[in-house]
């Protein structure tokens, strides 16, 4: 008997994914396609003026119109719905899912309506009259911080959500500080720049837009909820508080979601008054939003002003880094809001050995949607604050903007790194990937080419970029959920393996690189593997996908519990082929004595006899089922550098990317066709920012990019096809020796842009251009306007 | 309420509707063809793209009477039984989709551009689906798809 071939090794293969059959044939479930008997459906009135007191609300038209279940104002509402959570440490003020007194943002809630149809419960919403006392609304988050000219929230003088809150080089655990450090390297330092520099709001626009389906049965006790959301543990936590039930009486489904890029991570007030009126009403509800109310109801990213002084030597050598940040966090605190710019404050160090570092945060209120987490977090304003500045510095002293960068970088034998602002970086090689990607790019021929453009007249400039982010997060002590993931395998009787996991994907693919790992953990093949997800009855914990963390925690997990299983099953498999555990290889499907394949046992054949334990070995249990969860010790903090070229139109002002180079470290990697898709999305929606995302207030408080039509993301023809190429520092904080990659194109990429800008213009004297990088800015600085 | 008779992968379906409701509403609440999404409500992300008598069209953007004596393609009724069409091939093959929401639309701007252009190259390929909207992918790997899809048919 000839031993059959070895099955192939899957991970760090090119996987074509699991997921795709349904979605590709419209067979996925999305949450508005979940239908249930008796369906009413919920619509919004929402505030069409940012800030106001309520004196009336006439619901009398809309309840007069045939089919509408009920209608609960805000102040109904409160009656059996408490205060929004938000469980971060900072203080914050009440905020109610509806609105009862006063409005604080266009598309702040104030009443809900629950009728037949979709499109009636609108036509009912559009017939409630709401009456207000405008208030002055408060805009420029700069001038609001003298409480002018108003203030949001009674509690909070001056606007101030947080802050003023320091952190680095002479900052101490009580938040004492002591300046000498920071004052002295700037008073040795041979040139100092300083730049005042905007990162716009951005508006997340996953193409699925929210929703949720609430649905109690009175007979039951129990409320199942199917929401579009990346953790639906969370939701059941807060939903089960919120709505007086116990965790054991909610069940949260997250059914395929259409995106989320952080904008799905919050608990929202529709979800929580989709819950507590399907319990109210004893009625299953549907909530889907449109995708203007998206603009309005939608937490929204970044949003922060950074005042940078950077000091160094003429030789290159930076002394120290100040970084002064305002953020603009909007009415209320969401749940992470007000945790997201202390991101940006603890990435102030990049890539660099800085001396010294300073970061100070203040969070203020405005009469704006909230903020929280956007791909990337935090992260993407720092490396966008950090990188500008080395740029400007570069320019300012004349040097090659990747030779000041090869000058300040953390060297390898440095790691474990303690930044100054405290942040613990694991491993890296920040010089390798810069020469990978200079290579890659072909820098010094790329300056060539670049030069003569220019000499025949074109507007073509060069930009670069390090960054360095966070990933995998937790630990426990850094979310306010806790920062671990659960993963559960079972043997089945029949040999296959089912495994649940607590990540929540929404297109990472999981589905699919966690059978990789489980098949070349058990030798299996990958059709005998089905990964569970996203709902809280089949996975029993869980916390979810954010933060570039379902590899690095989730899959650390998985791993965990399949070694358990593996480990247990190697002791029935020894049992029945009388031999010792450690003698067994699992392979082919079959567990057999190393050396001797052929006399081995097929899995079904071990897991019947681990199930129908007829003589159960001593010492075991029968089942093959184990859970873990994993705990991280620390973040990951993958890396890279990112090159572009651009042009811009000198009749035109239009920019146009010309090539996009991208080298990211994140460690090991599972599926390097996964990790490209990522790569690329999240280059996109960087890119994007710079290029043409930008959600705008007008001075009145009144948001002038409320459709697809007036907030641009961007399509197939805006930009080139991207060159990617990779460098692996495996991480020693966790045992797959993976960093997490669903946020790194995000992260580089923008500073990047903006500085290739900047080299293109840099004949007009400028130095620094604010996103968004319009063709009318550009326009301006070219014909000598004002920009 | 108005009738209307709309042929829908092949199958005649006949309902009584209110003028007013979209032909997007129609097939996905009216017939439980949920393949085709909504994602906006200003015809801009296609991701409700069906084929309207052989040619792209954002189903949400006309009303299901407009359509009435009309045949309509959905994503549901693309595959030839168990045999993918090559465009779906094409999105699996090739990494074509993240999150998937896009991913019927697109797929149907797909099909009327292949229709119209078998062998577009790369910018053809980007303006074809101009009109489509995808948040995940930065839309390259869904290039490789198209030019997959192109390749397979032209080899026949
Ligand atoms: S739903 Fe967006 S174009 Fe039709
Ligand atoms: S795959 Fe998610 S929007 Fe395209």
């Amino acid at each position: 008997m000839t031993a059959p071939a070895v099955l192939p090794k899957l991970v760090g293969q090119r996987v074509r994914r699991r997921e795709d059959p349904r979605l590709i044939q419209g067979r996925g479930t999305y949450v508005d396609d979940v239908t249930i008997a008796g369906l009413q459906h919920l619509a919004f009135k929402r505030s069409d003026i940012p800030h106001g007191r309520i004196l009336s609300i006439d619901t009398s038209a809309a309840e007069a119109l045939d089919g509408v279940e009920a209608i609960f104002t805000g102040a109904q509402i409160a009656e059996f719905l408490g205060p929004m959570p938000v469980p971060t440490p900072f203080p914050a003020p009440e905020h109610r899912a509806v609105a009862a007194d006063v409005v604080r943002y266009v598309g702040d809630p104030v009443a809900v309506v629950v009728a037949r149809d979709r499109y009636l419960a609108r036509d009912a919403a559009d017939a409630i009259t709401v009456d207000c006392e405008p208030l002055p609304a408060v805009v420029d988050p700069e001038a609001a911080l003298s409480g002018q000219p108003a203030v949001l929230h009674a509690d909070f003088p001056n606007n101030v959500a947080v802050g003023p809150l320091p952190a680095g080089t002479g900052v101490g655990r009580g938040g004492q500080v002591d300046d000498s450090a920071v004052d002295g390297a700037f008073a040795e330092a041979e040139v100092v720049v300083s730049q005042r520099m905007v990162n716009q709001r951005l508006a997340p626009t996953a193409i699925e837009p929210r929703g949720v389906v609430a649905h109690f049965e009175p007979g039951k006790e129990t409320l199942t909820i199917w929401s579009s959301t990346q953790n639906p543990h969370i939701l059941r936590t807060h939903v089960a508080a919120l709505t007086g039930l116990g965790q054991d009486q909610v069940r949260a489904i997250a059914p395929e979601v259409g995106g989320g890029f952080g904008a799905k991570i919050n608990i929202y007030g529709e979800d929580l008054v989709a819950a507590a009126v399907s319990k109210r009403l004893g009625l299953p509800v549907k909530w889907v939003e449109d995708r203007s109310e998206a603009f309005l109801a939608t937490i929204h990213g970044r949003g922060i002003i950074g005042y940078v002084d950077i000091a160094a030597r003429r030789d290159g050598r930076v002394l120290g880094l100040k970084l002064r940040l305002v953020a603009d966090i909007g009415a209320y605190n969401m749940l992470l809001t007000a945790v997201v710019p202390t991101q940006t404050m603890r990435m102030a160090n990049g890539t660099y050995a800085f001396p010294v570092v300073r970061a100070t945060l203040t969070e203020v209120f405005t009469n704006k949607t909230p903020t929280d987490a956007y791909r990337g977090a935090g992260r993407p304003e720092a490396a966008y604050f950090v990188e500008r500045a080395m740029d400007m510095l570069a320019r300012e002293i004349g040097m090659d903007p990747a030779e000041l960068r090869r000058r300040n970088f953390i060297q390898p034998h440095q790691f474990p790194y303690k930044t100054q602002v405290g942040a613990l970086y694991d491993s890296g090689d920040y010089e390798k990937a810069l020469d990978r990607a200079l290579e890659k790019a072909g820098w010094e021929q790329l300056k060539a080419e670049r030069d003569a453009a220019r000499a025949d007249g074109r507007l073509v400039g060069l930009g670069l970029s390090m960054y360095v982010e966070i990933c995998g997060l937790g630990p426990s002590a850094r979310l306010p959920n806790g920062g671990w993931e659960y993963s559960q395998v079972t043997v089945e009787r029949d040999g296959r393996i089912s495994a649940t996991t607590g990540v929540s994907p929404h297109g990472q693919g999981n589905e699919t690189t966690f059978a990789q790992m489980l098949a070349d953990q058990f030798g299996v093949p990958l059709e005998h593997i089905r990964i569970h997800h996203g709902d809280t009855a089949v996975v029993k914990q869980g916390i979810g996908t954010f933060g570039s963390r379902s590899q690095a925690v989730g899959g650390a997990a998985l791993h965990l519990a399949g070694g358990k299983v593996k480990t247990k099953m190697a002791k029935f498999a020894a049992a029945l082929l009388e031999a010792h555990e450690g003698d067994l290889v699992f392979e082919n499907g079959r567990i057999a004595v190393a050396g001797a394949p052929a006399a081995g046992k097929t899995f079904a054949e071990v897991a019947a006899y681990a199930h129908r334990p007829v003589k159960l070995p001593a010492g075991l249990e029968p089942g093959l089922s184990e859970e873990a969860f994993f705990e991280p010790p620390n973040n990951t903090y993958p890396f890279g550098c990112h090159i572009a070229l651009l042009e811009v139109d000198r009749d035109t002002g239009e920019p146009r990317l010309l090539r996009m180079v991208a080298v990211d470290d994140a460690g090991n990697l599972i599926n390097p066709l996964i990790v490209e898709g990522q790569i690329h999305g999240g280059l996109t929606q960087g890119i994007g920012q710079a290029l043409v995302e930008e959600v705008v207030y007008g001075d009145d408080g009144q948001p002038l990019t409320g459709s697809l039509m007036d907030y641009a993301i961007p399509r197939a023809t805006d930009f080139p096809r991207f060159e990617l190429d990779n460098t692996v520092t495996p991480t020693p904080v966790n045992p797959l020796g993976a960093k997490g990659v669903g946020e790194a194109g995000t992260i580089g990429s923008t500073p990047c842009i903006v500085s290739a800008a900047v080299d293109a213009l840099g004949g007009f004297g400028v130095r620094h251009i604010d996103m968004l990088l319009r063709p009318e800015k550009l326009w301006r600085i070219i014909h000598g306007g004002n920009a | 309420m108005a009738q209307v008779s709309i042929t829908v992968n092949g199958r005649q379906r006949t309902a009584d509707v209110e003028p007013r409701l979209l032909l997007v509403h129609f097939l996905r609440e009216h017939l439980n063809l949920t393949g085709t999404h909504v994602g906006c409500d200003t015809s801009q992300c296609g991701a409700c793209t069906v084929l309207l008598d052989g040619r792209s069209a954002k189903s949400c953007t006309l009303f299901a009477v407009q359509a009435d004596g009309s045949e309509v393609t959905t994503i549901e009724g693309l595959a030839d039984g168990d045999r993918l069409h090559p465009l779906q091939e094409g999105f699996w093959e090739e990494h074509g989709l993240q999150c998937g929401y896009c991913t019927p639309g697109m797929i149907m701007s797909a099909v009327n551009l292949l229709h119209d252009n078998p062998q577009p190259t790369e910018q053809e390929i980007r303006d074809g689906l101009d009109g489509n909207l995808c948040r995940c992918t930065g839309y390259q790997h869904i290039v490789n798809a198209v030019q997959h899809a192109a390749e397979r048919t032209n080899r026949g």
